[in-house]
């Protein structure tokens, strides 16, 4: 085939840059070396259009061991052990084909994992699907669930998390972001580095077939009528082959036989050979005579751009050839020396004792394109007026109702009930809380999780909804008892060539950044994924952030459920009754304009700290953050899972008692405490100027405010679980 | 007490299984499918995972291994073996025990809670229970127990149902069956009662912080009753 401008443009990639592949290579690329280029230069592995906001990013801290910039991010979490976690997108591919897009998201975040020698302990996911009235929905949500559980559950790890929403704006782009958490030990992590020159090349797993060509360029554009003919790009998943291919890459790795790994994610052969070359300034030369395949005649071009799933590629010492190939025949896994390291600082392919491409490394990775996109600043809205009127006549119990059952409160039981959360036996908090956690095995210590997005509050404002997700992760870390430690960020965003979608995504940035730094809560890892948009409708901005923190002894955790008949409950931080952006505002008032609650990164900090310190006194019984539709669901969920009431007692505020209950101001907890220790608890709350309310009093089994008001817990609970299960079931 | 764990391609809670026999006093060894000898064993466990990724049918590929013979042989002379899940997916493809595990009537994986009523305490398993009802932990796709009518009869006439699905009351009903199981069942015997196949993993349940405590309960129970 003749590669001309055409021929460039089909692949993606843009006339100016097709003019500098040519300038770089001082000829015109052969068909192999263009898809390469397409490969590597597409938005999905070059983060043309977000690398230079990213760099802004607070990326060091003392508890981290790697930033950004390998499979995954790694931190201290003391006694010689560390936690590898990162979270990714599979968005594109889970709208064409649901269940093997969110199966192989889940396989490909593991493998970032595992390569870099930990083993996975914990899965998380951040799902979000159009408005449950879309004729897609159902058929979308059902295939996603099924598929994360049908990869996760297979693998044996538990999945302990996760978050799940519903927005027209994701109606024709659902948004499918996986986590992984692995344990290893800090002097057995593995990087992609490659080292040492005539060092033979592996490869591992599964053989290369024809699937996922170009799902990393599918993955960089945006979607119109034509996407289902987008299906083949969709790789196809193989548990069983991964949890073979983690067992032997584990059995592996206790040896010293591995100088570099890098798993075949996004852009297989291509990128992982290409990345070990750069990170080791060496060349590579490969022949791809040698790579098992899985269908015949398969072409330089098609083993090059494959995305088949379940794949590594690792730089041996010399001579350890026959020690490996036996530990991956035990597994029943290929195993091929398909290549060398050399001195050449070039990508050197053979096919058919014909040399197919020959690329300076440099060129696909350092010279690649980086863009200044052109971005528009959204200003703070104005707010609203409170409708005073419409709320004087708005019945609590009744607005709860709806609240409790709207879809992006109501419980996701349906969900996580098929995702296996308890295999590995170290799953100490279950879905459905604030966080997950899992003990580090054979330990004292935990690990907490969780995974957050307010696309609303984006939208609204990107800059104070970026910096709102960051807080809301660290909030619900410490309400499980876990000091926060790092991040991970998967920034999913319309395209980056409309100026107000790349807007969105430079101030959210900019907030993520600023409250990651002043929280010290750096970003060790994470993900871009742009285009997430039909035609020219974009999806709200949707950054999801997943927050992983430590608790020391892990009999201290706390849990969300009410404890103790006759307990008082406090709420700490203030509330001023901001109810613009919140969901009463929106599904109440239907009011979809003014600014989100604003975030206060010193109260916070302040607060969330001072809360940990009163979980080590261990005063504290129970921990709720307060979060979507206010105080009052917050309430009403640690009811439901208590099976306990409560008396509450508006505390005197200027605010009515709607948006008392209702406003999602930032920087708040619910917290139970014993009676008895109100005094130590205020004194310590005053003394580190935090301020608290007194919200009420555990009850048997039935929530009243203010006397005059009252529902039964089991109603509540009706509501709550209601609204899934029927939306499933018709 | 000496116990062995059979590893298959894909079994993923061997580990789980080896640290609980290990908590309540077993010396456990880990066994590889591909041996062909099991070493002295009190008790031999399949434990519950995906053997060979689930694909022809569940536990299919896994009762071909070469171990399988020995553990087939060890049973038939009156050695303990149990499996658990995908382990009881495996002894009804052996034929050790009766019946086959369909896909789950609601054709959704299910991980919770559930409570099981013990049928049967005159066996090793379970003899000296205290309790009635025990709270134990499912996760599984395929543990719709199903038999014939004939095999139905056969299983009741010699009383081999072990446990069934019931509410923590021990009431029988299909409100509290969470798979579509036939009767309720959610482990059954074999005719001698030295095999015991279930879907619950106990394993699961070792310990305050985890889903519940029945589990050391139960294997504490079966060791004394293997002394």
């Amino acid at each position: 085939m003749i590669v001309n401008e055409q021929v460039a443009v089909d692949h993606g990639l843009k006339k100016d840059e097709y003019a500098k592949i040519c300038e770089l290579l001082k000829r015109t690329p052969n068909i192999t070396e263009l898809g390469i280029f397409s490969a590597m230069w597409n938005e999905h592995c070059s983060y043309k259009s977000s690398r230079l906001h990213l760099k802004k990013l607070p990326t060091k801290g003392k508890k981290v061991i790697q930033g950004p910039g390998e499979n995954a991010g790694v931190i201290d979490i003391e006694d010689n052990d560390a936690i590898v976690f990162k979270i990714e997108s599979h968005n594109h591919p889970s709208f064409i084909e649901p269940y093997q897009g969110a199966a192989t998201g889940v396989g490909g975040i593991m493998r970032d994992v595992f390569t870099m020698g930990a083993r996975p302990i914990a899965n998380l996911n951040s799902i979000h699907f159009g408005s449950p009235q879309n004729k897609k929905t159902k058929n979308l949500l059902r295939g996603v669930v099924h598929g994360i559980g049908g990869y996760g559950n297979c693998m044996g790890v538990p999945t302990i998390a996760g978050q799940t929403s519903f927005d027209s704006s994701y109606n024709g782009n659902i948004l499918v972001n996986a986590m992984t958490l692995g344990l290893v030990k800090k002097d057995k992590i593995f990087y992609s580095k490659a080292a040492g020159l005539n060092k033979p090349v592996i490869y591992v797993g599964s053989k290369t077939g024809r699937d996922g060509i170009h799902g990393a360029s599918m993955a960089s554009a945006s979607f119109d009528e034509k996407i289902e003919e987008k299906k083949p790009t969709v790789q196809v998943g193989d548990p069983f082959t991964e949890k073979l291919l983690l067992e032997a890459c584990l059995e592996l790795m206790a040896g010293d036989s591995i100088i570099a790994i890098q798993d075949m994610g996004a852009a297989g052969l291509t990128s992982s050979s290409i990345e070990m070359a750069s990170k080791g300034n060496l060349g590579i030369e490969i022949n791809l005579n040698k790579v098992p395949c899985r269908e015949s005649k398969m072409t330089p071009y098609e083993i090059m751009l494959s995305e088949s799933q379940e794949r590594m590629l690792i730089v041996l010492e010399n001579g350890k050839e026959e020690q490996a190939k036996k530990i991956f025949d035990k597994w029943n896994l290929d195993f091929a020396v398909i290549g060398k390291t050399t001195k050449s600082k070039k990508i050197e392919l053979y096919f058919d004792e014909e040399k197919v491409a020959n690329i300076p490394v440099n060129t696909l990775v350092e010279n690649s394109p980086m863009y200044d996109r052109k971005w528009k600043k959204t200003k703070l809205p104005k707010k609203n007026k409170i409708k005073k009127e419409v709320i004087k006549h708005l019945k609590i119990i009744n607005v709860l109702k709806k609240i409790l059952a709207n879809p992006n409160i109501c419980s996701k039981e349906w969900i996580w009930q098929q995702y296996d959360h308890t295999v590995m036996g170290d799953t100490i908090q279950k879905p459905g809380g604030d966080a997950g956690v899992v003990r580090v095995h054979g330990t004292d210590k935990a690990i907490a999780a969780s995974v957050d997005s307010s696309a609303v509050y984006c939208w609204a404002h990107p800059l104070t909804g970026g910096k709102q997700v960051v807080c809301e992760s660290f909030r619900n870390l410490i309400s499980v008892g876990a000091k926060p430690i790092a991040i991970t960020n998967c920034l999913n965003f319309g395209s980056p060539e409309n100026e107000e979608n790349m807007g969105e995504f430079v101030e959210c940035v900019q907030g993520i950044g600023e409250a990651s730094d002043y929280l010290n809560f750096p970003v060790v890892s994470g993900n871009v994924s742009f285009y997430n948009q039909t035609k020219d409708q974009g999806i709200k901005p949707t950054p999801a952030i997943g927050g992983v923190g430590l608790i020391k002894d892990y009999k201290n955790m706390i849990t969300m459920e009410f404890k103790e008949v006759d307990n008082l409950v406090l709420v700490i931080g203030k509330t001023e009754g901001h109810i613009d952006q919140s969901l009463f505002s929106r599904t109440i008032l239907d009011e979809k304009n003014g600014p989100p609650p604003e975030v206060n990164l010193f109260n916070e900090k302040n607060n969330g700290e001072t809360l940990l310190k009163l979980i080590d006194d261990n005063l504290i019984k129970s921990a709720h953050d307060v979060s979507l539709g206010g105080i009052i669901t917050g309430v009403a969920k640690m009811c439901i899972k208590g099976k306990k009431g409560i008396n509450i007692n508006k505390p005197k505020y200027l605010i009515n008692e709607i948006e008392y209950l209702f406003a999602e101001d930032q920087g708040r907890y619910i917290v139970e405490i014993n009676k008895k220790d109100f005094k130590k608890v205020a004194d310590i709350l005053n003394k580190n100027a935090v301020h608290f309310d007194e919200l009420g009093t555990i009850a048997e089994n039935e929530l009243y405010i203010n006397d005059k008001t009252k529902v039964t817990i089991d109603e509540l609970s009706t509501w709550n679980k209601g609204w899934l299960l029927n939306y499933m079931s018709k | 007490m000496k116990s062995s764990v059979i590893t298959f391609p894909g079994s993923n809670c061997d580990r789980d299984m080896d640290v609980a026999l290990k908590k309540f006093g077993f010396k456990n060894k880990m066994v590889w499918h591909d041996d062909a000898e099991l070493p002295k064993s009190d008790l031999v466990v399949l434990p519950g995972g995906f053997s060979y990724g689930d694909y022809l049918r569940c536990g299919s590929m896994a009762s071909k291994s070469k171990i399988m013979q020995s553990v087939v042989n060890f049973a038939s002379s009156g050695g303990m073996v149990m499996g658990i899940c995908n382990g009881f997916q495996i002894l009804v493809e052996t034929g050790l025990v009766p019946g086959v595990l369909l896909r789950n009537k609601y054709l959704e994986f299910i991980c919770k809670n559930v409570f099981v009523k013990i049928n049967d305490k005159k066996n090793k398993y379970f003899k000296n229970v205290n309790n009635e009802v025990l709270e134990f932990h499912i996760a599984h796709n395929e543990g719709n127990y199903f038999c014939t009518n004939d095999q139905l009869k056969e299983i009741e006439d010699n009383n081999q149902i072990a446990i069934n699905y019931c509410d923590e009351n021990g009431k029988i009903e299909d409100q509290f069956n969470p798979n579509g199981s036939i009767k309720n069942i959610a482990g059954i015997f074999n005719k001698e009662k030295n095999v015991l196949g279930m879907m619950p993993h106990p394993e699961r349940m070792i310990d305050t912080s985890l889903s519940g405590e029945d589990g050391s309960l139960f294997f504490k129970n079966l060791i004394n009753n293997l002394k």
